[in-house]
């Protein structure tokens, strides 16, 4: 069943410009209307084309209008966001994300029209420490509950969302449990952190990283908007990228740096705004997670275009990262020490 | 001394490719009618080192006799190996299990140790299958965890599908900064039923170790004494997945670093489950860390096939009790076993 008054949140960034995009190409949907507090660039509003831009914050009881005035049916919640710099610091994007979603469920909890609502969430739920299992599917909870954060926010955006859908029986629920995204347009902090021309890790702790291109984020979205597929689902690729080998593939040269060292370290990279990294995402890199995307090719149909391999290759070519150290140079290295080998016999 | 060696012990070893008792037998008839070479009489003076001695000695001559070819061969692997680490060339699997790496350093890191150091004799390789999930289960000692290291070595080298052992370990060992990477790296994951069923449902050969600290920490004096197994996860975890458990007992680990002594109050410190002292550490210092030669035997005893008990068995703790028992049992006896026909923890 294709929804006929769509609402999208969050488009003034990548996934949810280009989600209403997407929907507003779909002639089947009437109206798409894209919600957000800042207008979207100016490229990503022409890509929108008919889909109406109301600027409006969610966290103001005025969404409620916006809702019930054009009684949408679908309402798809993108907006969580992970990076306090952009957003204006973590207090500002606690209560965007957490204050703005429980305003938002109480506007369609009111809306008779609503039918559907999809969130995008993140498989930083999760959580990362070494007492996790290897691989996470979705009827797993965290060690330790996420202590702040993006992870905390989402984990308690969850929860709000089991409250709406008891209260809101008829209302088909879909959570999408996002990995971390990658691709050629796409701005995050893993996409800056990999175009560093020296990349901090942590010292002693190599994370397995599994990725997602933006566009199967995108295809997974837009799927889970115009078709009815209620549920918790984890959207990540296949397969696994250890956070050195990404660092090599990508030619950038990995600096170890002390687990006592890394705070100060990431405060230093945040202050200049070279990448900005919460706590948890640190984390990440001493841990990695990795999570079983089983359920999204079973029972919501969909198969990731790219391997996180592929995905960070696309990434790494569409950027046009010059690396620090070629594959080409490694490769004639090789090349010259085998002949001087040779020419010593 | 060679007519006192107790040879027929390990006749049912099949498929062995060094027969190191026998070349130990060579040297000492060589040295007692020429005695003209040094490494032979070094063997005489100290027997335990007769094997380092010895088997270097004829290993080099084929090695120069190809020498062009095979050393070229060699810098050729090495550099290929060096440029796929460099341009992250190589992969990985979802647990992180990093079989390039494995292969090319660190099974080889270990290599010495394993035929040089504690001339590890397996017994019983037939009974680990060629192909498909199983799970072995091991008597865990020693102080450091060498011996599931010894056991993954064993069953690469040992074993004719050199199969990969994905060991469950504790999660203190991922916390560690290096080790735990590496150990990842190495193929290991955490041992909890999700990952044990992930791994043996896709057909690994899974190792565990279920005394767990107990076991690898206990006193010298308790040498050889199994602990308490758990609470039978790894048993029902079988059941579930229906591989079938083969019971694997290591004679020689014990000796490896004699813990004599805990020092608590360091142990608590470093967030460890025990601080061990062993006769020579932390006396010696980071030199107390090397292990004492001692001689190994792995067995892998008969496989207890769970497929025919059922899945559902899995959440019955009766059959779970009695099949942890009856594994349980037959390491222990297994110990026993090798221990009696043992002459001397070092020599074998």
């Amino acid at each position: 069943m294709t929804p006929s008054v769509v609402l999208v949140t969050g488009v003034s960034r990548f996934l949810g410009g280009h989600l209403a995009a997407r929907l507003a190409a779909n002639p089947a949907i009437e109206r798409v209307l894209a919600v957000d507090t800042v207008p979207p660039p100016r490229d990503l509003l022409r890509r929108m084309g008919r889909a109406e831009f109301v600027r409006a914050d969610i966290r103001n009881p005025l969404i409620a209008k916006v809702i019930s005035t054009a009684s949408v049916d679908t309402v798809v919640h993108a907006s969580l966001s992970a990076n306090p710099g952009s957003s204006g610091g973590r207090t500002a994007m606690k209560e965007m994300n957490v204050i703005g979603t429980m305003q938002l469920l109480a506007a369609c909890q009111k809306a008779p029209s609503v039918r559907r609502m999809v969130l995008k969430s993140t498989t930083a739920v999760y959580g990362s420490s070494s007492r996790d299992p290897a691989i996470f599917d979705e009827s797993m909870t965290p060690k330790d509950l996420p202590s702040g954060g993006y992870a905390k926010d989402a984990a308690e955006i969850e929860g709000y969302l089991r409250g709406f859908a008891r209260r809101r029986p008829d209302v088909s629920v879909t959570v999408l449990r996002f990995s971390n995204f990658i691709g050629p347009r796409i701005d995050t902090v893993f996409t800056r952190y990999f175009a560093l021309p020296v990349v901090p890790t942590v010292l002693g702790y190599d994370a397995r990283v599994q990725l997602l291109h933006e566009e199967d984020a995108l295809a997974v979205l837009e799927r889970a908007a115009s078709e009815e597929i209620p549920g918790v689902f984890n959207v990540a690729a296949d397969g696994v990228l250890l956070l050195s080998q990404a660092i090599r593939r990508a030619g950038r040269i990995p600096v170890p740096v002390p687990s006592a060292a890394v705070g100060p370290v990431s405060r230093v990279f945040r202050g200049a705004r070279l990448v900005d990294f919460s706590p948890e995402q640190m984390r990440l890199l001493n841990f990695g997670r990795v999570v079983d995307n089983g359920r999204l090719r079973r029972q919501f149909g969909f198969s990731p275009r790219w391997t996180t391999v592929q995905a960070f290759d696309d990434y790494v070519r569409g950027r046009a990262l010059r690396p620090v150290i070629g594959p080409q140079q490694v490769e004639s290295l090789e090349r010259r020490l085998l002949g001087a080998a040779r020419s010593l016999r | 001394m060679s007519e006192a060696r107790i040879i027929p012990l390990h006749v049912d070893d099949e498929g062995h490719p060094q027969w190191r008792s026998g070349g130990q037998t060579n040297g000492h008839t060589n040295g007692h009618t020429n005695g003209h070479a040094n490494g032979h009489t070094n063997g005489h003076a100290r027997p335990a080192g007769a094997d380092a001695g010895t088997d270097p000695g004829p290993a080099p001559e084929p090695a120069t006799e190809a020498t062009p070819p095979a050393w070229e061969e060699a810098l050729t692997e090495s550099l290929a190996f060096l440029r796929r680490r460099f341009s992250g060339d190589y992969a990985v699997d979802d647990f992180g299990f990093d079989a390039d790496l494995t292969d090319n350093l660190l099974l080889p890191a270990l290599r010495p140790l394993y035929q040089k150091w504690f001339r590890v004799e397996t017994i019983g390789m037939r009974n680990v299958p060629d192909s498909g999930g199983a799970l072995v289960v091991s008597n865990h000692s020693g102080t450091l965890p060498l011996d599931a290291l010894m056991t993954a070595v064993a069953l690469h080298d040992d074993h004719p599908a050199q199969r990969h052992l994905r060991m469950l370990g504790a999660d203190f060992m991922f916390r560690l900064p290096v080790a735990g990477s590496l150990a990842r790296k190495q193929g290991s994951t955490l041992a909890c039923t999700p990952d044990a069923e992930r791994l043996m449902s896709t057909g690994e050969l899974v190792g565990v170790w279920p005394e767990g600290f107990k076991g690898v920490g206990k006193p010298f004096r308790d040498r050889y004494k199994l602990q308490r197994f758990g609470r039978g996860g790894f048993v029902s975890a079988a059941l579930r997945t229906g591989v079938p458990i083969i019971p694997c007992s290591i004679v020689g680990a014990e000796e490896t670093y004699p813990k004599i002594g805990d020092l608590k109050p360091l142990a608590r410190l470093f967030g460890a489950p025990y601080f061990p002292v062993t006769p020579l550490f932390p006396l010696l210092g980071p030199l107390g860390l090397i292990p004492l030669p001692s001689k190994w035997y792995i067995e892998f005893g008969e496989p207890i096939y769970t497929d025919s008990i059922g899945a559902a068995e899995a959440d019955d703790p009766m059959t779970v009790f009695n099949l942890t028992d009856q594994v349980r049992e037959t390491i222990q006896h297994t110990l026993y076993r090798l221990l009696s026909q043992r002459r001397n923890a070092f020599l074998g």
